[in-house]
């Protein structure tokens, strides 16, 4: 077994240890190409490393816990979330560490080097899978390199390579991945060439960016493209970038920078070291034997290889295939940011404009006909506010995850969703809304009368006082008779909150949402890692992820309240052909609202179906696995959503079934003993709520709503994610 | 959505590819575990095995025909958590009757050839468990009832 490799030392039969990358750069160097001085540590290395640790099974056990046909992209994230947290966690066995240090010291004692991934699988595909796996630009001493070294290791298991598992063929017991060490070349200008156009084959494509490369292959940076006929050499077409910045390294990795004026005029490259590239690519091409991708900069003057891989094309995808939607949600801080004014200053105000506007007219007033029109008017501003909160809100939501990392890189927390309670302290517009139902309840408790009269529906009579806040409560947030996002038809009226209040009354006050008291030392001890430049940066990425995390609650609200204004609308018409009947009213208007209120209700997902049986025998769950989303251990009655007027019969102490917490359902939240969810994640609705007020909470199980029934005996098992319906007696 | 026929699929293969089951007796409320070799009808409602008379679980099912019986696909290797199916099967054990006894052997022997000559000694009792549930474990802990209603 060898742990190292020099990349000159590096062999045909080594390729599979040094993987595609480490295998391609050493032959260049040993031929006389200009690569950076590199060393390579093997496959073998990754393989002591997580068999001596115990890694392997744990890997093992996170994998399989449920079926990945089964998992939504959020908990494939969360999965390769808390492997990259076993892999933090797990320092180096002493004689691995003891031989990389040697290395290491050896080579890059002084300098900084840029840590790759040179996955052997990714090199045997046949396909491309550029970004599945992390590389570190820009890292400096020893103890660092180890660290970034074993990060590398981890993104074996990034939730974009678990996307792409069984194009990766990953396998737990054979997959395994090499990591190239190499020294950092801070270049002027760099860039990518095909030596062959994917989309042409008598041309080469050569693409450039001032700075370093990091900007062009994340997106960041836009580069100048040119097309080069590959016979003749002739520059054929030249596409100017908008050059306004550029990646360059800071203290501790990349930072993008603005781009001066001077540079921003002129194209990255002249003609002749157009020509030094286009050379290079075929140089590589002859090498190989192959079309080349190369990567490479330019450094006074000088033009390195920083890699070099035959041109694959990209896995074909058909249109159901949703994993490029999914990878592109990772977004990066800046550009994150700009969403973040977007949606602060754009989205929110207009959509709190429109929904006030739209409150504003008076729909009894219209004629059916222009009834009709303000129906589909009002169905056309939802939809269009809907694909803003898919293709804005939802990427933004990345913030949380963001930060997420980066806090477990630095905190390295044993718990690796620590990070949530430093977002815990922003006002989630949920939290007030369970406060003030909180502040009615504990007005009608021990006030008899009060109680008295809600039951009788004998509200004029009741304390002014309780009805302003009442009153207010409506104002505020609707009635709850509408509850939940997607759905068509509902009667507005008092009623349900009126019962709410009551069974809220009937119980001792619950536990309030914990106000995360440590929030304030958390963030101290986190940011007190940081100095200068860093700390700024890193007290920007919590605020960040504080907005987004307060968002991903405000922003359902906020389009609920545009979809109830339309659904006035709706109810405005059936008030109409129930008050005159269907032949009397205005004929389109019947069908448009037939046509806006389908039969299969609750986000389609309703289930009549009984428990599945077969002959002679019966089906029943006994143990369901889900997610840890919320820790502790309670049982209670189920009370299974599959409709909004099932809320309506919660009761205390009932454990919540549903398809997922709506925001607009959390006023249940507070009284129910445990949480069950259809939807996986750790970072969804339900389950920072549930985290909020210390409920247990499990989720990611898809037949939950199917499987139990309302009024089973459910324990929930917030720490395993273990949901167990019924007692232990057999029956 | 794991139905019913992939469960039972399920079984039809554990209980193809397994041998040997666990079988669980009692006498006065002190358990005994004991390997046994079985197979199981067509329709899975039952499972049979044989045992000499002498032995101690037989004495058990005289006293108390209740019983567990556990069979399994693991291979004592660390992915077994994840990778192995459990199946407890609770029923009651009796003694084959005599109209039964040369179909149920016909069936024990396709499975088990080499213990022809065992089964057929006198002194051999071919047992029936008829099976009130199946439970159903895999990927560690996940758990599913199947109970015979009929």
């Amino acid at each position: 077994m060898r742990w190292v490799f020099g990349l000159h030392d590096i062999d045909e039969q080594e390729r599979l240890i040094v993987g595609g990358k480490g295998y391609a750069l050493g032959r260049m160097a040993r031929s006389g190409f200009l690569v950076p001085p590199a060393i390579c540590i093997t496959a073998e290395a990754y393989n002591e490393y997580i068999t001596v640790t115990g890694l392997r099974e744990r890997i093992l056990m996170e994998l399989h816990r449920k079926d990945f046909n089964d998992m939504r992209w959020e908990e494939t994230w969360d999965a390769a979330l808390r492997i990259r947290n076993m892999f933090l966690s797990n320092p180096l066995p002493k004689s691995l560490h003891l031989q990389l240090y040697e290395e290491l010291l050896d080579h890059f004692a002084e300098g900084a080097v840029v840590v790759r991934s040179s996955s052997p699988e990714e090199d045997s595909s046949r396909a491309s899978f550029a970004g599945l796996h992390e590389s570190f630009v820009n890292v400096a001493g020893i103890d660092s390199i180890l660290e970034h070294i074993r990060l590398v290791w981890a993104s074996l298991w990034s939730d974009a390579a678990l996307l792409y598992r069984q194009e990766l063929g990953l396998d737990v017991h054979t997959s395994s991945m090499a990591v190239l060490v190499q020294q950092i070349i801070t270049g002027d200008r760099s860039g990518v060439v095909f030596s062959r156009d994917p989309n042409d084959p008598h041309m080469a494509v050569i693409e450039c960016v001032y700075g370093l490369n990091q900007g062009l292959v994340d997106g960041t940076v836009e580069p100048d493209r040119w097309q080069i006929d590959r016979t003749t050499g002739r520059i054929v077409a030249h596409v100017p970038a908008q050059r306004d910045k550029l990646v360059s390294p800071g203290v501790v990795g990349v930072q993008v920078k603005g781009l001066s004026e001077d540079l921003s005029s002129i194209a990255p490259l002249n003609d002749l070291e157009l020509m030094k590239v286009f050379k290079l690519s075929l140089q590589a091409e002859e090498f190989f034997g192959a079309p080349q991708d190369v990567e490479w900069t330019f450094q006074d003057g000088n033009l390195w290889v920083l890699q070099s891989r035959p041109i694959t094309t990209a896995p074909t995808q058909g249109s159901a295939d949703k994993r490029e939607w999914y990878l592109s949600l990772r977004r990066s801080f800046e550009n994150l940011q700009l969403l973040r004014r977007k949606i602060e200053q754009e989205f929110i105000p207009a959509m709190i404009e429109e929904a006030r506007v739209l409150a504003g007219q008076d729909l009894a007033g219209l004629p059916d006909r222009e009834l009709l029109e303000e129906i589909r008017r009002r169905s056309e501003i939802e939809s269009k506010w809907v694909s803003v909160y898919w293709e804005e809100f939802i990427p933004f939501a990345h913030g949380v995850r963001l930060f997420g990392q980066f806090y477990n890189d630095v905190a390295r927390p044993e718990d690796p969703y620590e990070f949530v309670k430093l977002l815990g302290a922003t006002e989630m517009e949920s939290l007030e809304r369970n406060r003030m139902l909180e502040e009615m309840a504990s007005a009608v408790r021990g006030n008899q009368d009060l109680s008295k009269q809600m039951e009788e529906g004998n509200l004029p009579n009741a304390d002014p006082g309780f009805l302003k806040t009442l009153n207010e409560f409506i104002r505020k947030f609707g009635d709850l008779s509408c509850p939940v996002t997607g759905v068509v038809t509902c009667t507005q009226g008092p009623e349900a909150l009126l019962r709410l209040v009551l069974e809220m009354a009937s119980h001792p006050p619950s536990r309030g949402a914990i106000q995360f008291r440590d929030v304030a030392a958390l963030t101290a001890s986190f940011l007190q890692r940081f100095q200068g430049e860093e700390l700024d940066r890193a007290a920007e990425l919590l605020d960040l992820a504080r907005t987004s995390y307060r968002l991903r609650d405000n922003d359902n609200i906020h389009l609920a309240r545009i979809e109830a204004q339309k659904l006035s609308a709706v109810e405005e018409g059936k008030r109409r052909i129930a008050l005159r009947g269907r032949a009397d009213v205005y004929q389109p208007l019947v069908e448009e609202i037939s046509k806006l209120s389908p039969t299969e209700g609750f986000e389609g997902r309703m289930s009549t179906a009984p428990q599945p049986t077969g002959g002679d025998f019966t089906l029943r769950p006994r143990q369901l696995i889900g997610q840890p989303a919320g820790p502790g251990i309670s049982r209670g009655p189920a009370r299974v959503i599959l409709q909004p007027s099932d809320l309506g019969q919660f009761r205390h102490g009932e454990v919540l079934v549903c398809d997922a917490v709506d925001p607009n359902m959390t006023f249940v939240v507070p009284l129910s003993a445990g949480i069950i969810e259809r939807r996986g994640g750790m970072l969804i609705h339900g389950a920072i709520i549930a985290r909020e007020y210390g409920i247990p909470c499990v989720t990611g199980i898809p037949e939950a709503t199917e499987l139990i029934r309302t009024g089973e005996s459910i324990t929930v098992d917030g720490y395993l994610g273990i949901v167990t319906v019924g007692s232990a007696t057999l029956s | 959505m794991q139905d019913f026929d992939t469960i039972r699929q399920r079984l039809v293969q554990l209980f193809a590819s397994q041998k040997l089951a666990v079988l669980s007796t009692h006498h006065n409320g002190q358990p005994y575990a004991s390997l046994i070799a079985f197979t199981s009808s067509d329709d899975l409602k039952e499972l049979f095995f044989a045992t000499p008379r002498a032995t101690r679980k037989y004495a058990n099912l005289q006293a108390d025909p209740r019983v567990a019986l556990l069979i399994d696909s693991r291979s004592n290797q660390d992915s077994d958590i994840h990778r192995a199916i459990a199946v407890t099967a609770v029923g009651k054990a009796a003694e084959v009757t005599e109209s039964e006894r040369e179909k149920v052997l016909k069936l024990y022997l396709s499975k088990q050839p080499h213990l022809e000559e065992f089964v057929k000694s006198p002194s051999c009792a071919l047992v029936q468990v008829t099976v009130a549930t199946f439970y159903v474990v895999s990927r560690f802990q996940k758990v599913m009832e199947l109970h015979v209603t009929a």
